[in-house]
């Protein structure tokens, strides 16, 4: 029987079946940070309990950090403490630490691969929803609470039970100036913010084949934004060649045995899924949020929905989007004033997000008045900016270049917006609140279309704003 | 470790309506800078419920006729966005033993029953219908039966459903799987000695 990706993985790490049904799965590859994993540690300390495989949970701090300033303390003594705490929890328990003075520091969806650690067919947790990024790799990849941390280190495995297999098909070709970001933001908008919930989504057609493993990386990133709690690629040469001589990828004759296992671990041809949705991707434009959700998106081509020509639910929820975004309903989303541009983030932090727009931005002004911040995801991403010549194109065009972290996307560090700022961001989530201030606002959008805004002031068609043609 | 057979909660409700209630919403990120859970209670729907100076906003939960109720009403997708655990904590912590709404985001639910809350999902018409009754009358008790996946109050009841993985552990009192994953774990350690990628 031809199998999916996810079967042949699930079925490749199921340990047992538990009492109320659930499989206990084994967990190949940990990741952790230091938002969620300090209480996990306390439990493990309380309940006399050890790290059972040391070797597979891998630390980062990526929340917290502040990109402005390297010193430490931080200025923040909870951040601080924070910090401390996972350096005394990697220690205790003997992890690997991809600590700030390791030149490997970063965002922990952005570290991971970059390291070779995330693999095809191998199973991934950690305490953050946007661990469904690894599944670019052909990894299953599952967002994790706390306690499920704790259980993690304790057993390298997790009570779970299984999900259906959804088809996301986007053929053809996606036009100039659509990029990854727009593609995903698409498919939210089309199969709704819960339309995942119970579902893995299995990405895949010709724009797939033809993207590159960190326009993978972007889609994935933002299954959760969708509802699906794992979102992955099928892994073919572009995964292999992503891999092949990073620092945790097999090497010498182990390399080729690893390539020939990856290979199988596929979806065969023919095999069954529970959902298949096909997009032509020529219908896909630069998409830009104006709500409160990551569905909530239009082209920018279009209008911004207005409550009274919308039924039921829709209604209620573009009333209450709108009421917060201080939109005008009917109104072009293209012109909306911005105050801040962020362009960052585990969905869009990575080298080719700055390079592509580095190679429009290039004699290029941020509008007077626009806070405008380019964060690397990772130490090694500001590196290879810096060897390109990268960040001097950004400071020049009046973007502050920035060290790697988190950054404006969730704000528990000192990048927030201000009031009611309205921020032109490339990062995941427009929630309320989410960067920062109360009443702060978020449009999502692809990093071009972020330094579109930011040159512009107002939210603008990069195509038109480079010539992209 | 022996844990509760959490079989039904039995308290005065709260609705608090819309949908697609977010994690950030539920619990703002700034107040996860910590390294213990304790006093996340606090700070539940913290920016939807406080002005900037720290005055009270509209909201049920400041609301004095729903204080000290132990089940919470909402609607669609409750609990979508990040994976923080903090926010089914926070829940717990301001004292909600059980949340009903029309259905639930997967990481939410997942982390709720872990910690043995109870994630019923019920009609929407069926909610509207609960809250207007609780709002009529704030000292309504209300069951949520967990064996039985009824909603009672008054003489009246409505249908709830939940996962049977969830349903079953929360009445058998192994809501918490440590205890059998531990048991597991040289099931485990053989299973992962078969992986090359886990070779240490």
């Amino acid at each position: 029987m031809p199998k999916s990706l996810f079967e042949k993985v699930w079925n490749a790490h199921a340990v047992r079946t538990l009492a109320n049904g659930q499989t206990q799965l084994l967990i190949g590859t940990h990741l952790i940070h230091e938002v969620t994993s300090p209480q996990a540690f306390g439990m493990l300390r309380d309940l006399g309990l050890k790290v059972a495989m040391p070797h597979r949970t891998f630390a980062t701090v990526d929340h917290i950090v502040p990109t402005d300033q390297f010193a430490e303390p931080f200025a923040d003594p909870l951040a601080d403490a924070m910090i401390k705490e996972l350096r005394r929890n990697c220690a205790d328990f003997g992890l690997t630490f991809f600590d700030r003075g390791t030149g490997k520091q970063g965002i922990v969806h952005i570290v991971g691969p970059e390291q070779g650690i995330t693999q095809p067919g191998t199973t991934i947790a950690c305490g953050d929803s946007h661990t469904s990024t690894h599944g670019a790799f052909g990894a299953i990849a599952f967002g994790i609470g706390t306690t499920q941390i704790r259980d993690v280190l304790a057993t390298q495995t997790m009570a779970l039970g299984p999900l259906k297999v959804r088809r996301i098909n986007v053929r053809g070709r996606l036009r100039p100036g659509v990029y990854a970001k727009d593609v995903i933001l698409h498919i939210i908008r089309t199969l709704g913010v819960n339309g995942g919930t119970g579902y893995a989504y299995e990405y895949g057609g010709e724009v797939f084949d033809r993207f590159s493993m960190e326009e993978r990386m972007t889609v994935c990133n933002m299954s959760i934004e969708g509802g699906a709690r794992v979102g992955y690629v099928n892994p073919d040469e572009t995964t292999f060649a992503y891999l092949k001589g990073r620092p945790y990828a097999p090497q010498g004759a182990e390399w080729d045995r690893a390539v020939e296992r990856w290979r199988a671990v596929a979806s065969d041809p023919g095999c069954a899924y529970d959902d298949v949705v096909t997009i032509d991707a020529a219908s896909i434009a630069p998409t830009v949020t104006w709500g409160i959700n990551p569905g909530q998106g239009v082209a920018i081509t279009e209008n911004i929905p207005d409550p009274r020509t919308a039924l039921g639910d829709d209604k209620a929820s573009i009333e209450e989007a709108l009421a917060y975004m201080k939109l005008q309903p009917g109104a072009p989303i293209k012109g909306t004033h911005i105050d801040v541009a962020f362009l960052g983030s585990c969905t869009n932090g990575r080298l080719s997000d700055f390079q592509e727009v580095a190679r429009h931005l290039k004699g290029r002004r941020v509008a007077p008045g626009v806070k405008a911040i380019a964060v690397p995801g990772s130490q090694g991403v500001g590196r290879l900016c810096a060897e390109l010549g990268i960040d001097r194109v950004f400071r020049e065009a009046g973007f502050e270049w920035r060290d790697a972290g988190c950054s404006m996307c969730l704000a528990m560090n000192p990048d927030k917006l201000v009031g009611d700022q309205l921020c032109a961001s490339s990062s995941n989530r427009n929630f309320k609140g989410r960067q920062g201030s109360p009443t702060g606002r978020t449009l999502l959008m692809s990093p071009l279309m972020v330094a579109a805004a930011a040159i512009r002031g107002s939210v603008a068609d990069a195509r038109e704003v480079f010539g992209v043609s | 470790m022996a844990l509760a057979q959490i079989t039904s909660v039995t308290g005065r409700g709260v609705c608090v309506p819309g949908n697609d209630i977010d994690t950030d919403r539920i619990i703002p990120a700034r107040f996860m800078k910590c390294v213990t859970f304790d006093g996340l209670g606090e700070y539940l729907f913290y920016d939807v419920r406080k002005n900037a100076d720290g005055t009270d906003k509209p909201h049920p939960l400041n609301d004095p006729r729903f204080r000290g109720a132990t089940v919470l009403l909402s609607g669609a997708n409750f609990g979508c966005g990040s994976s923080r655990e903090h926010a089914p904590q926070a829940i717990q912590k301001y004292g909600f033993r059980a949340v009903v709404a029309e259905n639930f985001a997967e990481i939410f639910f997942g982390n709720a029953t872990t910690l043995g809350i109870p994630c019923v999902s019920a009609k929407r018409e069926d909610i509207a219908r609960v809250a207007a009754e609780i709002e009529a009358n704030p000292g309504l008790e209300l069951t949520v039966d967990v064996a039985g996946q009824q909603l009672r109050y008054g003489n009246q009841s409505v249908p709830v459903t939940m996962r049977e993985s969830a349903r079953d552990a929360l009445i058998h009192g192994r809501w918490d799987a440590i205890g059998e994953l531990l048991e597991g774990l040289p099931a485990a350690q053989a299973l992962a000695r078969t992986h090359p990628y886990l070779a240490a």
